[in-house]
């Protein structure tokens, strides 16, 4: 598991849920290594600017973590973290390696709605 | 929130924070602020094993402590801070972030370190995580027994060019060159491994592929001669950029965008100071970070003091 302060998908079952659940989701998959790190951050420091966003960490190298590693979007990809944007359970975008707040915002007004 | 402060200190890496701890111990108001995460560089670091008296530690680690430390002693610590504009000249020196909110400050110490630096070649940004990477520990093993480069001939890039070979079937050092600038024992060690093969006094032209990285373009900068360096991987490591933009028109800068100070480390404007890897300086290290915040802090207490005699 993740040390975060973010919520964490740890099943497929999870991941089916928060997908069910949420229209706009973002995903980090990665490590607790130095260019996942400021992404979790980021991410943390978003959630209250983006409440209709659900913002979830997955762990790369779980079982649960081949639910991304296996998506179209991130073959090819060769940096942590894995980041991928669904809206009503489809990918809309996917980032692979460190993303600046700049970046992440950048992808969540384009495809989920900006911030309040 | 508070926006009146007697010290602002312009970055959280290991020299800001150490700056807001000098500070706020001596009970002045001070704020740290970063328009990134905290710990700057630092973070960055999978092992910091050098910094005395805490043993092996990582980046984040060693950062969240500064953070603690400085937070116990009262500094306001923000960060991923969106900074409009940067008014340094006046007497009360100006933060106004992008909300508005106008943050000022009597002193202020320039702490905003620096970032990776960039090729700037064709296929740079979009081979990006596609084969393109800056760090090996956490990228590494998506190249097991595959052929890779490293751009760069400084201590990090032989130090991770010598690590990669435990995944990689071999490593091609790509240096633009005719001799490194890292420490002999690395140099010796990368020259030892069967892995490793080099090629001096290059120029990177570009990186082409298809959806993934297929091959590194040089240029020999004495012959001429053009070389395609077949691999699946690249990872750059040619040193850092001083993070300076921002007030870039209003203290005096090297050509390379390091902030020039005197032994004080005062700039060349009243009340402001430069402290780690934004200042012109030759080694940059945690070490040197926290004794450039210290000297920074220290500096600023006594023109306050001044300034108030």
């Amino acid at each position: 598991m993740l040390q975060t302060a973010l919520e964490h998908i740890e099943s497929e079952q999870d991941f089916g849920d928060t997908l069910a659940a949420n229209e706009n989701v973002m995903i980090c998959c990665g490590r607790m290594g130095p260019m996942c790190l400021p992404v979790y951050d980021v991410m943390e420091a978003l959630t209250p600017s983006y409440p209709h966003v659900a913002f979830r960490d997955m762990a790369f190298d779980e079982p649960v973590g081949r639910i991304i590693r296996s998506l179209p979007e991130t073959a090819g990809f060769t940096g942590l973290p894995f980041t991928v944007y669904f809206k009503a359970g489809k990918v809309v975008s996917a980032t692979s390696s460190i993303q600046t707040m700049e970046q992440v915002t950048a992808i969540l007004d384009e495809h989920l709605g900006a911030q309040d | 929130m508070r926006t009146d402060y007697d010290i602002i200190v312009l970055g959280a890496g290991p020299a800001g924070l150490t700056a807001g701890i000098y500070a706020a111990r001596a009970h002045r108001s001070v704020l740290v602020l970063d328009t990134g995460t905290i710990g700057g560089q630092t973070v960055l670091s999978y092992h910091v094993a050098n910094y005395p008296g805490v043993g092996e530690t990582s980046g984040r680690a060693l950062s969240q402590s500064m953070l603690q430390q400085a937070r116990a002693f009262g500094c306001d610590v923000k960060a991923f801070a969106r900074i409009a504009n940067i008014d340094l000249t006046a007497r009360r020196k100006t933060i106004t972030l992008k909300d508005g909110t106008a943050l000022t400050a009597t002193a202020v110490v320039l702490a905003s370190g620096g970032v990776p630096r960039k090729l700037g070649v064709e296929g740079e940004q979009r081979f990006g995580g596609r084969g393109i990477s800056y760090c090996a520990t956490c990228d590494g093993d998506f190249f097991t027994d595959r052929p890779i480069a490293v751009v760069g001939g400084g201590n990090s890039a032989l130090e991770e060019a010598v690590a990669l070979t435990r995944y990689a079937s071999h490593v091609t050092v790509i240096h633009e060159f005719e001799h490194f600038q890292a420490e002999p024992w690395i140099i010796a060690e990368a020259r030892a491994n069967e892995k490793i093969s080099f090629l001096m006094n290059q120029r990177v032209l570009g990186f082409s592929g298809g959806a993934e990285l297929a091959a590194v373009q040089s240029v020999d900068k004495q012959t001429g001669v053009a070389t395609e360096t077949h691999v699946d991987g690249c990872f750059v490591f040619i040193g850092y950029v001083p993070n300076s933009d921002a007030f870039a028109d209003q203290v005096k800068l090297t050509e390379r965008g390091e902030v020039v100070t005197d032994d004080t480390l005062q700039t060349s404007l009243p009340g402001v100071f430069a402290a780690g890897d934004v200042r012109q300086k030759r080694v940059r290290q945690v070490t040197t970070a926290v004794a450039d915040g210290t000297i920074a802090a220290l500096a600023a207490l006594e023109f306050l003091s001044e300034l108030a005699a």
